[in-house]
């Protein structure tokens, strides 16, 4: 079976791709955007620390031999710690400036993060090998399926839409919601705000490197794996707006399948795909697609 | 008004002198940095706009320029205008969609379409992809002047550089340029005032491309190539470095910031040794491949405790205003 000229397999592994690029987009931006809500800090170096998950794996395995399954917990355990340290120490004395500050210095972390895990592992690749269990792939009938690359997808659905539940649905959420639109009036409330925004940037940073082990098998691991899709999740950002996590979710899922079929159809523009539809967006709507205009 | 004057003076003779103390090379690598750092200046410091992709323009234009000279056979000057008026479009086009949003998300657009711009001439077959443009002849000025020497061509792009920088210094002090400032201290107000803040936003934005276009035109006719290195983010980020470690807002800081990173790119492999010879740890001979690591560290301290830069600082010490 065709569709445009285009076998039906081929078309269909693309999408799959896609999907897999979308899970890391959707994950990332949602990271962002709960961030940016609480913090006010757009935070460049969420794709370094993306590529600190996929080394805490790396390391993990090479060094502790920790089997992949016990690294999807401890690495974004370990990252998140870092990710805490990082603003009780730097970031929590930008909150009163503008906004830019807080990009200027992730910006300088990413730099920073980068270099050493260069100048330690070197720029080319390091294999991670796909878990026993998810080795192989299966027959769904209409197409074969790798089974690591469905895991991914999975996965990042379930911990997305568990992160948009205990915002959205659960008391803690709707401190943080609450928080979010005027933190003052909720620490009169007694309630620590300045812990729970260090523990909501733990939690981005933690659900970046989620994806970093969650990649690690499928791209080689190397240093600058994260400054390459920062940029590309910056633009998902940009077309979903930072309003809304459904929105996040959404846009980076369905960046993702339009990345995936534009390869099939032509393959040159791949990479450029998702800045061409930013700056339809910003042309047809400013605020992006689920943004409110201020 | 009079100290100013003689302040520049001092400045411009400094410039004529150079290139018998320092490597004239070195220098003009030097001015075309701190002419594209005081170009983005007047964004970040004068209208309060972070562009961080103000690579798309330096490279942008030194491609064009290189294009121009090497393939069309354009004379050295026509293809510096060349670089600049490339500039200028790239900028308009970039502007006009930047500035439909504010703040922060106006410097994750201005990046991400830098970076559409990086795949672009990553792509593009003229601009010979991960080899760079290669071979583009120095040529001559006015069809004359051979500028095969590195003197002669050291005083062609000081003056570039002067009028470069006499052109934002008016751009600055000029009404319009109080408008701008109107701008960045409170838009919502400049609006009610009855100023269209969007035309003022995309003309300062386009004047700042084309002179970091100028920019990087002539640094692509001094070296005699353009690489992706240019319209990578990395070099995005430089030259918020050099602005903001110089200082942002003053009209020098942009200068001293470019001279100070590109001295410390060009001596930190020798730092590295110092240290490596002095603490007896071996890891610090590699630190001159890992410039981001330095430059990194600066960015986070100037962010954190040093937020005026050098310029900022010193001015702030003479009017003797403690912090």
């Amino acid at each position: 079976m065709e569709i445009f000229g285009v076998p039906l397999q081929a078309m269909l592994g693309q999408l799959l791709l896609g999907l897999v690029n979308g899970s890391f987009y959707a994950m990332l931006s949602l990271g962002l955007a709960v961030i940016f809500g609480l913090l006010n800090i757009i935070n460049f170096s969420h794709g370094a620390l993306y590529m600190m998950g996929a080394y805490g794996a790396y390391i993990g395995l090479t060094t502790f031999e920790m089997n992949y399954w016990v690294a999807l917990v401890v690495a974004p355990l370990v990252v998140g710690a870092f990710g805490m340290v990082i603003e009780r120490a730097m970031l929590q004395w930008l909150y009163k400036l503008d906004h830019l500050y807080g990009l200027l210095l992730t910006f300088g972390l990413t730099l920073m993060l980068e270099g050493l895990f260069r100048s330690f592992f070197g720029v080319s690749g390091q294999p991670y090998p796909v878990p026993d269990a998810l080795r192989g792939a299966t027959d769904v009938g209409f197409m074969v399926l790798p089974n690591y690359r469905a895991w991914v997808v999975l996965a990042s659905l379930i911990v997305c839409f568990a992160t948009w539940f205990v915002i959205e649905r659960t008391k803690l959420g709707a401190y943080l919601r609450a928080a979010t639109e005027n933190p003052k009036l909720v620490q009169a409330f007694g309630i620590n705000v300045p812990l729970m925004v260090m523990l909501t940037f733990g939690f981005g940073v933690a659900l970046a490197a989620f994806a970093g082990v969650l990649a690690a098998p499928i791209i080689q691991v190397n240093p600058l794996m994260g400054s390459n899709l920062i940029i590309v999740v910056f633009a998902v950002v940009v077309i979903g707006g930072m309003g809304s996590i459904m929105g996040a979710i959404l846009t980076g899922l369905g960046l993702g399948l339009i990345e995936g079929l534009t390869k099939v159809f032509y393959p040159e523009a791949s990479s450029t795909v998702v800045f061409v539809i930013m700056i339809i967006v910003l042309l047809v709507r400013p605020a992006g697609l689920f943004g409110k205009e201020k | 008004m009079n100290k100013q004057v003689i302040g520049y003076a001092l400045l411009i003779v400094l410039g004529l002198l150079a290139p018998f103390f320092v490597y004239p090379v070195f220098l003009m690598k030097a001015l075309c940095f701190a002419l594209f750092a005081c170009a983005f200046n007047l964004l970040i410091g004068y209208t309060g706009l972070l562009s961080f992709g103000h690579a798309a323009f330096l490279g942008g234009g030194g491609y064009m320029a290189g294009q121009a000279i090497k393939m069309w056979g354009f004379p050295t000057e026509l293809g510096l205008l060349m670089g600049m008026f490339s500039g200028a479009v790239l900028g308009f086009v970039i502007g006009s969609l930047a500035i439909r949003r504010q703040g922060i998300y106006f410097a994750m657009i201005t990046l991400a379409l830098s970076q559409m711009l990086y795949f672009f001439c990553l792509q593009a077959k003229f601009t010979g992809g991960e080899d760079g443009l290669q071979a583009v002849p120095r040529g001559t000025l006015l069809g004359s002047i051979s500028l095969a020497d590195d003197l002669t061509l050291y005083y062609v792009v000081f003056a570039i550089f002067i009028a470069g920088f006499w052109m934002i210094h008016r751009t600055i002090h000029s009404p319009f340029g109080q408008v701008l400032k109107a701008i960045r201290e409170n838009e919502p107000r400049a609006i009610s005032l009855g100023y269209d803040v969007d035309r003022y936003k995309l003309l300062a934005f386009v004047i700042s491309t084309a002179l970091a276009g100028l920019a990087g035109a002539t640094k692509t006719v001094m070296l005699g190539f353009e690489t992706l290195t240019d319209v990578h983010w990395h070099m995005s980020g430089e030259v918020v470095l050099m602005t903001l470690l110089g200082g942002m807002g003053t009209v020098l800081g942009p200068v001293v910031g470019a001279f100070t990173v590109k001295a410390l790119e060009d001596k930190l492999g020798d730092f590295g040794d110092l240290l490596a010879v002095t603490t007896g740890i071996e890891w610090f001979k590699t630190i001159g491949e890992s410039v981001t690591i330095v430059t990194g560290l600066i960015f986070v301290v100037c962010v954190l405790a040093f937020r005026r830069g050098i310029v900022g600082e010193l001015a702030a010490l003479l009017k003797n205003k403690p912090h």
